[in-house]
C-alpha cells in the first residue's frame, strides 16, 4: 500500500515541484497552501508523512506542527519541516517541536526523496 | 589684596605707628623741647599723637564703606 | 557738709537706677529689641576698663610721676588698633564655639582640657583679688573721706571689721552683683541688662571725672595755660613731674606697661566678658576701634592738672589718689563732690559686677563643676534639674571672690596706692597671653605646653608680685625679700637672679614671660598635637568653619535633650532643641527622634551645654551619654591634616566618578543601539536568504527533475522551463532592488534632476504596464489634467515608483472585474498623484506595514490563494524616492473596497533636496 504524504507550502512553484517529485515515488499526494488548510487536510486526508514549509500565511509550520504532535492518534504522523530560513536556532526549535527531520531550501531532490523514504519505511 | 584686607592692614600700621610715637626714642626726643605753650613736651607730645591715633583709626574705619574686615 | 545718710541715700538710689536699667534692658531683649545691639553701647561697655584706679588712681600715679599714668591707657589704644586682626578673630572664634571665659577659650583651644580651665580659673581668681580689693579700697576710703575724716590728712587706719565701711561696701557690691548677674541661667552666658546697665555707668564715670576736671581747671585757674604756669612755679613740682628738658620718663617700665596693658585689655575676665562674650554682633567692634580709644583719651584728658592742682592745693600731701574728690570738697562744691563719688561708685561697681560674674562663671564651670560631676558619690549625674545648683554654685563663688577681695584688702590694701594694686593683677593676667595668642595664630601649642607656661608664669607671678605684696604688709616676714629664702640672695622675690634695676612690676613681667613662654613653646615641642589638640588648634588658627561635629559615636535625642534639660532648664533646652531642628530643617525636635547616631545633634548639644557649663565639662557630659566610638590617632590626625586635601580629592574623585558613570551610561545606550541595529541587519539577512531562496528552490526542484528524468514529456517539460525561467526573472528583480534600496539608504544612489512632466511620466509608466492589465482584463482608467504638472525630479525615479504603484494595484486587483484608475492634481505648493483600485483592500493594521521591507500586504482571508508575486520592496523604494524629494507616499483603503496610494510632491521639489 502505498503512503499519503501532505504538501504544505504557501510557493506555489515549489507545491508543483513537490507534487510531481512525490508522484513519481508513487506516494498519493495531497496539498495544502496555508497552516489552516494544512491542519483541514491532516484531518481529513490522514496522511502518513507531512511536507510542511516554515513560512506561511495563518499559521506558521512550527504551530501546525505543534498542533499535529499534540494530538496523540497522529503520533506515528511523520513531519519533515521545509524552511529557507537555515539558521540553527530554527532547526533546533523544528525538532524540539516533533519535527522528525529538518530540510532546509534549496534542497536537493534526491535527498529529500531519500529522507521520505527512510522514515515511512 | 581685598578690600576688606586693607581696612585691617591700614589698621595695623596704625598700630605699628603708635609703638613707634608712643615709645623710646621718638619720646625722648621729644622730652628734650622742655615746654610746648607752658606745657610739658612729652605730654603735650604723647596726647597729640594718641588723639591723631584715633582720629586715623576712626577715618579709616567709617570711610570704608565694607562692613565687613 | 554731705551727711553719711544723703551719701548713702544717693549710693542706693544709683544701684537701684542701675538694676532699673539692666531690667529694661532685660525686658526689650526678651521682646526681640535690644537697646545694646549698637556699637556706642558696645563701646561705652568697654569703658568698663576704666575702674576706681582710673577714676582716683591715675592722679595718684600723676601726681608720683608725671605721665606715667599714660601707658595704661595706650596700650588699649594699640591693642583696639590690631581689634580688627586680634579681637574680631577672638569673637569669631568664642562665637563659633560658644566660649563663655577666657578659662573656657583657653581650656577649648587645648583639646577641651579641664585640668587647664581650672587652672586659668584660679589664675584669674587669684590674680584679679588684688584688683578687686583695689576697689573696695577706693570705695571705702571716699567714703569715709566725705563722712569721717573731712578734709584732714592722712588715710583711715584699719578698723574693726563691723566698722569698717568696705566691709559693707563689699557685702553690699556682693548682693547687688547676685542680684544682677545670676537672675537666670542663660546658654550663652549673655547679660544684656549687665551690658546696658555698664554703658550707662561709662557715661556717669565719664561726666563726672569731666566735671571734675573742668571745676578744676576752669573753677579754681585760669585755664590749662595758667595751671601749668603756676606749677611751674613750685620748684618740687617742675623737678618731679614736668622734665623740663630732663628725661622723666623710665623706659623700660614704660613700655612694660604698655605691654602689660595691652595684654590685660584683652585677657582680663571682664574684658573679655564684655568685648568677646557679650558682643552681640562682631560688627560692633568696627566702630568700637576708635570710640574706645577716644573714650580713654577723654577720660584721662585732666588726669595730669588735676595731679597738678592736687599737688599745689594740699602741699602738705593728703593722699593724691583722691585728689578728684577732695579738690572739690575743698571749694565746698557740694553737688560736683557727690557727682564725682557717684563716679567713683559707678567706676567701682562697674568693674565689680563684670569682673565678679566673669570669674564665678569660670569657677562654676572650670573648677566647681568638673569636680562635683567626677564626684559620682553626689549623684549628680543622675540628678534630673541642675539649673538650681548651678545659679547656687555661682552666686557662693560671687560672695566668696568679693570675701577674697575684701580679705586681700585687710591684708595688703594699706600699703600701696591704687595703680600699684592694679598692675599686680595686670601682671597676673599678662600670664594668659602667650596661651591665648599662641592659641590663635599657632597650631603646635599642645595642652602640657599650655600647663606648663601657666605655671610656670603663675608661679614666678606669685613669687615676685603676690608674696612680696604680703611681706611688704607685714603678713610674711619681710626677712625673705631681703636676702632670698633661705639665704639664697640669687632667689630674692624682686631681685631674682640678680636682676637688678626693674620695677618691681617690670621685673615680674620680665621674668614671668622668659619661664612662661619658653615652656609654651618648649613642652609643645616635645610632642606633635594630638588628635583631640589638633582637631582644637585647626578651629581656632584657621577657624575652618563652625565648629565642625567631631564626635564620631551618637546619641539619641531621649538622652541629650534631657541631659541639656537638667543644665538649662528643660523649657529653654526643648527650645534650644526646635531652634536647631527648624535649622537642620525638621518641623520640631520631635522630628529628630528618628534621625539615630546623628553627630550634628550629639555636637549642638554639646555646645549648647558649654554655654552653660563651660566647653570641657560639657564634653565630659556628653561623653557620658554618647557611645562615642574611640578615636583612633592615626585615622584622625589624618583627616585633620590632610582634610583640605582630602576634601578636594574626594570632590574630584567624585565629579569623576560621575563622569564615569555617565560614560558608561553613553556607552550601554550606544551598545544597545549596535545591538538593535545588529538585530535588525540580521533580521534583514535572514529575510533576503529566504526570499532569495524560494526562487531558488523552484529552480533547482525543477533542474533536478529535468535533468534526472528525460522521459518527462514535452507538455511537462516546457512548464517546468517557463517556470525556471520566471523564477529566475524574479531571483534577478529581487537582487537589483536589494541593491536599489541599499544605495538609496546609504546615500549612495546616484540621482539626476530635471523638469519632467507629470503627466508624462505617469502615461509612460501606464503604458508599460498595459499589456500585463489586458492580460488580467484590468481597465485602466486615466485621469490627468493637461499640461501636465511640471516638477524637478528624477524621471526614471519617478517612473520606478509610477510602475510599482501600477503593478502592486494589478496584482491584487481581481482578473476581469478589475479596476484601476490613476488622477492627478496640482494645489499651488505641491503635485499630487493618486492610484486607486478596487481590489481586496488593506487591514488598517497593515497600511503602515507594507512599507516596511518584505511586508507584502495579505489582503482578505481568501487573498492567499493566489500569493502576489513581488519581492516586497517596491514599496519602501518608492516612499524612500518620494521622501528624497521632499513628498509624501501614503496608502487610503478599506477592507474590501479596494486601496488608494497617494503621493505628493512639491512644485520645488529641487529647492527641497538636501
Amino acid at each position: 500500500m502505498s503512503h499519503k504524504i501532505l504538501i504544505v507550502d504557501d510557493e506555489p512553484n515549489i507545491v508543483i515541484s513537490l507534487e510531481f517529485l512525490m508522484k513519481k515515488e508513487g506516494f498519493i499526494v495531497a496539498i495544502a497552501v496555508d497552516g489552516d488548510a494544512a491542519l483541514e487536510q491532516v484531518a481529513a486526508f490522514n496522511p502518513d508523512l507531512v511536507l510542511l514549509d516554515v513560512m506561511m500565511p495563518k499559521k506558521s509550520g512550527y504551530e501546525v506542527c505543534q498542533a499535529i504532535r499534540s494530538d496523540p492518534a497522529r503520533a506515528a504522523t511523520k513531519v519533515v519541516m521545509l524552511t529557507a530560513k537555515g539558521r540553527e536556532s530554527e532547526v533546533a526549535k523544528g525538532l524540539a517541536l516533533g519535527a522528525d527531520a529538518y530540510v532546509t531550501k534549496p534542497f536537493a531532490t534526491k535527498d529529500l526523496v531519500a529522507q521520505v523514504k527512510s522514515l515511512l519505511a | 589684596m581685598p578690600r576688606r584686607h586693607l581696612v585691617s592692614h591700614r589698621l595695623v600700621a596704625v598700630f605699628l605707628l603708635g609703638c613707634l610715637l608712643f615709645n623710646y626714642p621718638l619720646l625722648a626726643v621729644l622730652d628734650r623741647f622742655g615746654s610746648i605753650g607752658g606745657l610739658p613736651s612729652s605730654f603735650v607730645w604723647l596726647m597729640a599723637a594718641w588723639f591723631f591715633l584715633i582720629v586715623l583709626m576712626a577715618v579709616i574705619v567709617e570711610r570704608s564703606d565694607n562692613r565687613d574686615y | 557738709m554731705l551727711t553719711v545718710w544723703i551719701i548713702v541715700a544717693a549710693s542706693l538710689a544709683y544701684l537701684v537706677l542701675l538694676f532699673g536699667i539692666a531690667w529694661y534692658a532685660d525686658r526689650r531683649a526678651d521682646a526681640g529689641r535690644s537697646v545694646i545691639d549698637n556699637s556706642l553701647v558696645y563701646a561705652l561697655s568697654l569703658g568698663v576698663y576704666c575702674t576706681t584706679w582710673t577714676f582716683y588712681g591715675s592722679v595718684g600715679r600723676a601726681a608720683a610721676s608725671g605721665i606715667g599714668f599714660l601707658p595704661i591707657y595706650l596700650g588699649p589704644t594699640l591693642l583696639f588698633a590690631l581689634g580688627a586682626v586680634i579681637l574680631h578673630k577672638m569673637i569669631r572664634i568664642a562665637k563659633a564655639n560658644r566660649i563663655t571665659s577666657i578659662a573656657d577659650f583657653v581650656a577649648s583651644r587645648y583639646g577641651k582640657s579641664q585640668l587647664l580651665g581650672g587652672l586659668v580659673s584660679v589664675i584669674a581668681v587669684v590674680g584679679v583679688i588684688p584688683y578687686i580689693a583695689l576697689q573696695l579700697k577706693a570705695v571705702s576710703s571716699t567714703f569715709v573721706l566725705l563722712t569721717e575724716v573731712g578734709l584732714q590728712p592722712g588715710a583711715a587706719t584699719v578698723a574693726p571689721l563691723l566698722q569698717d565701711s568696705a566691709f559693707y561696701v563689699a557685702g553690699l557690691l556682693a548682693v547687688f552683683t547676685i542680684l544682677f548677674g545670676t537672675r537666670h541661667m542663660d546658654a550663652t552666658e549673655r547679660h544684656e541688662g549687665m551690658v546696658a546697665a555698664i554703658a550707662f555707668e561709662s557715661v556717669i564715670k565719664l561726666v563726672a571725672f569731666l566735671a571734675a576736671g573742668l571745676f578744676v581747671v576752669y573753677g579754681m585757674y585760669g585755664g590749662l595755660g595758667d595751671l601749668f604756669d603756676k606749677a611751674r612755679a613750685v620748684p618740687e613740682i617742675t623737678q618731679r613731674l614736668l622734665g623740663d628738658g630732663r628725661a622723666v620718663i623710665d623706659y623700660g617700665n614704660w613700655f612694660a606697661l604698655t605691654l602689660l596693658a595691652f595684654f590685660a585689655a584683652l585677657l582680663l575676665p571682664r574684658q573679655f566678658q564684655i568685648a568677646v562674650v557679650e558682643n552681640v554682633n562682631p560688627q560692633h567692634l568696627r566702630r568700637a576701634i576708635w570710640l574706645f580709644p577716644l573714650y580713654l583719651f577723654l577720660i584721662n584728658l585732666f588726669v595730669l592738672p588735676i595731679a597738678l592742682a592736687g599737688l599745689m592745693h594740699f602741699p602738705g600731701g593728703t593722699d593724691a589718689d583722691s585728689f578728684v574728690l577732695t579738690l572739690p570738697m575743698a571749694f565746698q562744691q557740694q553737688s560736683l563732690t557727690l557727682l564725682v563719688f557717684v563716679g567713683g561708685l559707678s567706676a567701682a561697681t562697674g568693674m565689680v559686677i563684670v569682673e565678679t560674674i566673669a570669674l564665678s562663671t569660670m569657677v562654676c564651670n572650670d573648677l566647681v563643676m568638673p569636680v562635683l560631676l567626677r564626684w559620682r558619690a553626689l549623684g549628680l549625674q543622675q540628678r534630673e534639674d541642675l539649673t538650681g545648683l548651678l545659679l547656687g554654685i555661682r552666686r557662693w563663688a560671687i560672695a566668696i571672690i568679693l570675701a577674697l577681695g575684701y580679705l586681700y584688702f585687710r591684708i595688703a590694701g594699706e600699703a600701696y596706692a591704687l595703680v600699684s594694686i592694679g598692675l599686680i593683677s595686670f601682671a597676673a593676667m599678662a600670664q594668659f597671653a602667650p596661651v591665648v595668642l599662641g592659641g590663635m595664630y599657632w597650631k603646635g601649642g599642645t595642652q602640657s605646653g599650655a600647663l606648663a607656661a601657666l605655671g610656670a608664669g603663675f608661679f614666678i607671678w606669685t613669687y615676685t608680685l603676690l608674696l612680696p605684696s604680703f611681706a611688704k604688709s607685714g603678713w610674711l616676714p619681710a626677712d625673705f625679700l631681703q636676702h632670698g629664702p633661705w639665704g639664697i640672695e640669687l632667689l630674692r622675690p624682686q631681685q631674682l637672679f640678680g636682676l637688678t634695676g626693674l620695677s618691681e612690676i617690670t621685673h615680674c613681667l620680665v621674668w614671668s614671660m622668659v619661664f612662661n613662654l619658653g615652656s609654651y613653646v618648649g613642652v609643645s615641642l616635645m610632642r606633635i598635637p594630638d588628635a583631640r589638640e589638633a582637631r582644637q588648634a585647626k578651629l581656632f588658627v584657621e577657624e575652618s568653619g563652625a565648629a565642625a561635629p567631631n564626635w564620631r559615636g551618637g546619641a539619641e535625642l531621649d538622652d541629650l535633650l534631657p541631659l541639656a534639660a537638667r543644665f538649662i532648664g528643660p523649657e529653654r533646652a526643648q527650645e534650644a532643641f526646635d531652634r536647631h531642628a527648624r535649622s537642620r530643617g525638621f518641623t520640631s525636635s520631635a522630628a529628630l527622634h528618628g534621625v539615630k547616631s546623628d553627630a550634628e545633634l550629639v555636637h549642638f548639644a554639646e555646645t549648647l551645654l558649654a554655654g552653660a557649663i563651660g566647653s570641657a565639662s560639657a564634653r565630659a557630659m556628653v561623653a557620658s551619654v554618647v557611645q562615642e566610638e574611640p578615636l583612633g590617632l592615626d585615622e584622625v590626625m589624618n583627616i585633620l591634616d590632610e582634610a583640605s586635601q582630602v576634601r578636594a580629592y574626594s570632590h574630584e574623585l567624585e565629579i569623576k566618578s560621575q563622569e564615569l558613570t555617565q560614560a558608561t551610561a553613553e556607552l550601554r545606550a550606544a551598545n544597545e543601539r549596535l545591538r538593535e541595529l545588529d538585530s535588525l541587519k540580521d533580521d534583514f539577512i535572514s529575510t533576503v536568504t529566504h526570499e532569495l531562496r524560494t526562487p531558488l528552490t523552484s529552480i533547482r526542484a525543477f533542474s533536478e527533475m529535468l535533468h534526472e528524468d528525460p522521459k518527462i514529456d514535452l507538455v511537462e517539460r516546457t512548464r517546468f522551463l517557463g517556470i525556471i525561467v520566471s523564477e529566475t526573472e524574479r531571483l534577478s528583480r529581487l537582487i537589483n532592488q536589494i541593491l536599489d534600496l541599499a544605495k538609496l539608504e546609504s546615500g549612495r544612489a546616484e540621482w539626476t534632476s530635471a523638469e519632467v512632466n507629470l503627466s508624462e511620466v505617469i502615461r509612460e509608466a501606464v503604458d508599460s504596464i498595459s499589456s500585463l492589465a489586458k492580460e488580467k482584463k484590468i481597465t485602466l482608467q486615466l485621469d490627468l489634467p493637461e499640461p501636465g504638472a511640471i516638477v524637478l525630479a528624477d524621471r526614471d525615479r519617478l517612473t520606478q515608483v509610477m510602475i510599482n504603484l501600477l503593478s502592486n494595484s494589478v496584482k491584487f486587483v481581481a482578473s476581469g472585474s478589475g479596476h484601476v484608475k490613476v488622477g492627478a492634481g496640482e494645489t499651488a505648493d505641491e503635485v499630487s498623484v493618486s492610484v486607486c483600485d478596487n481590489g481586496p483592500g488593506i487591514r488598517a493594521e497593515d497600511r503602515e506595514l507594507i512599507f516596511e521591507k518584505f511586508r507584502q500586504g495579505t489582503g482578505d482571508a481568501g487573498a492567499l490563494t493566489d500569493k502576489p508575486q513581488g519581492t516586497g520592496l517596491g514599496l519602501p523604494i518608492s516612499r524612500q524616492i518620494i521622501e528624497y524629494f521632499g513628498g509624501k507616499l501614503w496608502v487610503e483603503s478599506e477592507l474590501g473596497k479596494g486601496a488608494c496610494f497617494r503621493f505628493t510632491l512639491p512644485r520645488d521639489s529641487a529647492q527641497n533636496r538636501r
